[in-house]
């Protein structure tokens, strides 16, 4: 090939290589100039709102005057109800997990459930929401309005089932620990399976051939050997939930009070955060900025400490 | 010697039970997780057959929806849902990829792991905090200089010109889709990274070695290995852009009627959000259930093919 031609073609594949990486490096510094420029109006703004009086009063009124007012009960509620999730959605995540790395890692039906935990993982929060209004308060209500309606409605044993059924079947910080569980679940049971089938077959052999049963080499071999995977699952899923907002609106529901009643609407940390940044009332905004600061805090914190839980892990192993 | 052999028996058989609760009470947290999903789309449906059965297929197709008449059309919310995570896709995939080269192949070695990290912990900043920046800082930035100027220039162009007609207030569409675009950059990101990494390096440095540049090794090695698990990658995204809440309520402007890109519009989970609790009337109530439904069905087919795109990587992994 001609001298000149060669240089020439060479020439033009470098500047396109140029250009490629000077792109990238342009679409990098754009990602992290927005994510950056987010974080950095959450903490100055946040820090505006901050003090003291933030974890010791009650929200505020709409239109108090600024400075008046905290998020006590707000903080409160949010930390009853993702307690509440967690506890109850741990347990059952990290069963599921176990099934699916110890009982059913190459069957069909362990394929199908990973699937569909997947999906249940990536699945819209508001539709779980909606699930489980629909679990927990509406389909208690219409079974209730169904007997009031009939003729049975007049027995009063039936009729005492109706008006309990409507006595639970309202906005409470129950139903919105459940919608939170059912965020949370699929995190936890993900990472138990993984953790769990990270573990060297030969640990398992080893303590079967020492006659222990199945069960005893499950929780006290395995889960000792992958406990700081299945801890860091149930960390990250708390870090989810803890901002949270969309399942929360139509379970917890909200409340301006103090509130420590499950079977009551509760105030929590997100729904006040949205409702306050929508208001037109100064005080409440600067309240609002205040809360997403709490709240970025806290799911920054937990993700960094589940982060370094691993890290730690995997250096001992190395 | 029978009595020990009587209590090894029983010790056995205790054992044996024990086995067998602690497998079925796994097995039932397994299939729990089964339920749930299966019990999420059936109440969604059962919830929503009262507007289903009232309107049939116009519920899907004609964009009235009007409470204070009973009469609802879900076109307009379903249409914001698509058109924003369209926009929020068109605009992250790019950023995305251009990210995922920088931290595999560009940047120095110091650097890829602090800035992978910083994305990943981006990932989990929770939706309402982008949603307030996004009604706070953006959308004043965008209604003072880009909206006004999109709205006399761009507006002028042929075809697409009418999509920018409009109040230049801030609000809309576009708005919600370039948040949700930052929102879910670090999602596509870290997925294209991760595929991006498991790509064997004798097949990357044979190619160096024939004199390839890096653009060449990434566009004509790289991404060919990884295409069908960088799709999967896209779709998560998409996924998650479809079922993005609190995000898109802030700067959508709640007006539930069919918007060009610079009005306020509605997509599902926004109308969700902001009208179910105050939803009295059941056809109502069934109506953002049904819109629930159309949402679920919607993310489950993605969501169904971007893990099915990602399943090969593994597969391939495995061997």
């Amino acid at each position: 090939m001609d001298h000149a031609v060669s240089e020439r073609l060479f020439l033009r594949r470098r500047i396109t290589n140029w250009l490629a990486l000077v792109l990238s490096g342009g679409a990098a510094i754009i990602g992290l100039f927005f994510l950056s420029w987010i974080l950095f109006t959450t903490l100055s703004k946040g820090i505006d709102g901050l003090s003291l009086a933030m974890f010791t009063e009650m929200t505020p009124p709409p239109g108090a005057p600024i400075g008046e007012g905290g998020l006590l009960n707000a903080i409160f509620g949010s930390i009853v109800m993702c307690t509440l999730a967690v506890m109850m959605a741990a347990p059952v995540g990290i069963a599921a997990g176990t099934f699916l790395a110890e009982y059913a890692n190459f069957r069909k039906i362990g394929s199908v459930i990973r699937f569909v935990n997947d999906i249940l993982l990536s699945a819209p929060s508001i539709v779980l929401g909606l699930f489980v209004y629909m679990v927990l308060i509406g389909a208690p209500r219409q079974v209730a309005t169904v007997i009031q309606n009939s003729d049975a409605g007049q027995n009063n044993w039936l009729a005492g089932l109706a008006n309990w059924l409507i006595d639970i079947s309202g906005f409470s910080g129950f139903a919105g620990a459940v919608a939170l569980g059912f965020i949370v679940l699929p995190v936890v049971v993900r990472t138990t399976d993984e953790m769990l089938r990270l573990v060297p077959t030969q640990m398992r052999e080893a303590a079967l051939s020492l006659g222990i049963p199945q069960w005893k080499v499950t929780t006290q071999v395995l889960y000792r050997a992958a406990m700081s995977g299945i801890l860091t699952g149930v960390m990250l899923g708390l870090a989810r939930i803890s901002g949270e907002t969309a399942p929360l609106l139509f379970t917890a529901f909200n409340n301006s009070f103090w509130n420590a009643d499950l079977g009551e609407p509760m105030a929590n940390l997100p729904v006040t955060v949205y409702q306050f940044a929508m208001s037109p009332f100064e005080n409440w905004q600067l309240l609002a900025w205040a809360g997403a600061f709490l709240i970025t805090c806290f799911v920054l914190l937990v993700s960094v400490l589940a982060r370094s839980l691993l890290l730690r892990k995997k250096m001992s192993h190395d | 010697m029978a009595a020990a052999a009587t209590q090894l028996d029983h010790l056995a058989r205790g054992d044996a039970r024990a086995d067998r609760l602690f497998r079925w009470s796994v097995a039932a947290a397994g299939f729990f997780v089964l339920i749930s999903l299966v019990g999420a789309a059936l109440t969604m449906a059962w919830g929503g057959r009262e507007a289903f059965a009232t309107f049939g297929w116009a519920f899907v197709a004609s964009d009235n929806w009007d409470p204070g008449n009973l009469i609802f059309g879900g076109l307009a919310p379903i249409v914001g849902t698509l058109i924003t995570a369209g926009i929020a896709l068109l605009l992250a995939v790019p950023i995305s990829f251009g990210i995922a080269l920088f931290l595999t192949e560009v940047a120095p070695g110091w650097l890829r792991g602090p800035v992978g990290t910083a994305i990943e912990l981006l990932a989990g900043i929770p939706s309402i905090i982008y949603g307030m920046w996004g009604l706070f800082v953006l959308v004043p930035f965008l209604g003072e200089y880009i909206y006004p100027f999109l709205s006399e220039t761009a507006s002028q162009l042929p075809i697409i010109g009418s999509w920018f007609n409009g109040p230049p207030i801030g609000i809309g569409m576009l708005t919600a889709g370039m948040v949700l675009s930052i929102m879910v950059i670090p999602f596509i990101a870290s997925v294209m990274r991760e595929v991006f990494l498991t790509v064997p390096s004798r097949l990357k440095e044979s190619a160096y070695a024939l004199g390839s540049t890096t653009f060449e090794v990434v566009w004509d090695i790289v991404l060919p290995y990884t295409r069908s698990a960088v799709i999967g990658g896209i779709f998560l995204g998409l996924g998650r852009a479809l079922g993005e809440t609190m995000a898109v309520t802030f700067v959508l402007g709640n007006a539930n009627r069919l918007a060009n890109l610079l009005e306020p519009s509605s997509s599902i989970a926004a109308t969700i959000a902001n009208e179910f609790g105050e939803a009295f009337a059941d056809l109502h109530r069934s109506s953002l259930l049904a819109l629930g439904f159309v949402l679920f069905a919607v993310t489950f087919v993605v969501l169904s093919i971007a893990k099915l795109m990602l399943m090969g990587l593994q597969r391939r992994e495995g061997t």
